[in-house]
């Protein structure tokens, strides 16, 4: 699924500009505990959390997490959104709750990073 | 596939405790220099988490702590050493799940309880010491494929 049909899904904003939008993504977790993130994540997979602090990009980063969307309209500080334009990290604010959005990617075809 | 590295690559960071606004820095800089020198993806992956998770403790729990590592051509040492308060139970801390963080860490996205359990699946070998009232030391290495 493209970055492109994730944010038109989940009428999302789109935080950081010059981003690819055709993207392809392939599978998606969900949580608000980066460790959890990290302990069960998959590379190249979408972060959708409520959590906006800069060690999400961090998180990101070292777990390879393509993607990230914010829930409820979350706005990341201009901390994070400088640190994810350096490691390349698109960021997405969506005003739907985390089970919402996760709901409507899994209605939509986007698996979970665990497959199950 | 060995590193073709001529002999051992060395390097350490300085952690200071409860700085979150620069959490992640010391890792980052890990990371990028075993990209620079052409480690397998996945390594690198393990690499990152492992030593993400033990920086993100020093910061959490500690004063002042220090990473270093040791890059040879077949595997990675990292250690990372603390002024933090120790831990008491070892076996229990590295249950998934248990943890003494305080809440407002855990509003900050950490204190799940998968720091050294995150620490160990990503390693292949794993020791931690802990004296209380000291410290704690983490030593850990991944082989290259």
């Amino acid at each position: 699924m493209t970055l492109k049909e994730i944010s038109r899904l989940l009428d999302a904003n789109v935080i950081n500009n010059s981003i690819d939008m055709d993207m392809d993504i392939q599978s998606a977790c969900s949580a608000d505990m980066m460790s959890t993130v990290m302990y069960y994540h998959t590379a190249n997979s979408l972060l959708i959390t409520g959590l906006a602090q800069p060690s999400v990009i961090r998180t990101a980063e070292m777990a390879g997490i393509k993607a990230i969307v914010f829930v409820l309209d979350k706005k990341p500080d201009a901390t994070l959104i400088e640190l994810a334009g350096l490691k390349d990290i698109p960021l997405l604010s969506t005003p739907y709750c985390m089970y919402t959005a996760s709901g409507k990617l899994f209605e939509a075809g986007m698996p979970s990073c665990l497959g199950k | 596939m060995a590193l073709d590295i001529e002999k051992p690559i060395e390097g350490s960071f300085q952690i200071i405790g409860g700085n979150f606004d620069t959490a992640g820095a010391a890792s980052s800089q890990l990371k990028s220099k075993l990209v620079e020198l052409g480690v397998n993806e996945e390594v690198i992956r393990h690499a990152a988490i492992a030593t993400f998770e033990a920086e993100m403790n020093v910061i959490i729990y500690a004063a002042a702590g220090r990473l270093s590592y040791v890059i040879t051509p077949t595997y990675i040492e990292i250690k990372i050493e603390d002024m933090g308060p120790g831990i008491e139970d070892i076996e229990q801390a590295m249950q998934e799940g248990y943890s003494t963080a305080p809440e407002w860490v855990r509003a900050m996205g950490w204190g799940a309880g998968m720091g050294l359990p995150n620490m160990n699946k990503n390693s292949d070998t794993f020791k931690v010491d802990s004296v209380v009232g000291e410290g704690t030391s983490i030593e850990m290495t991944m082989n290259f494929p």
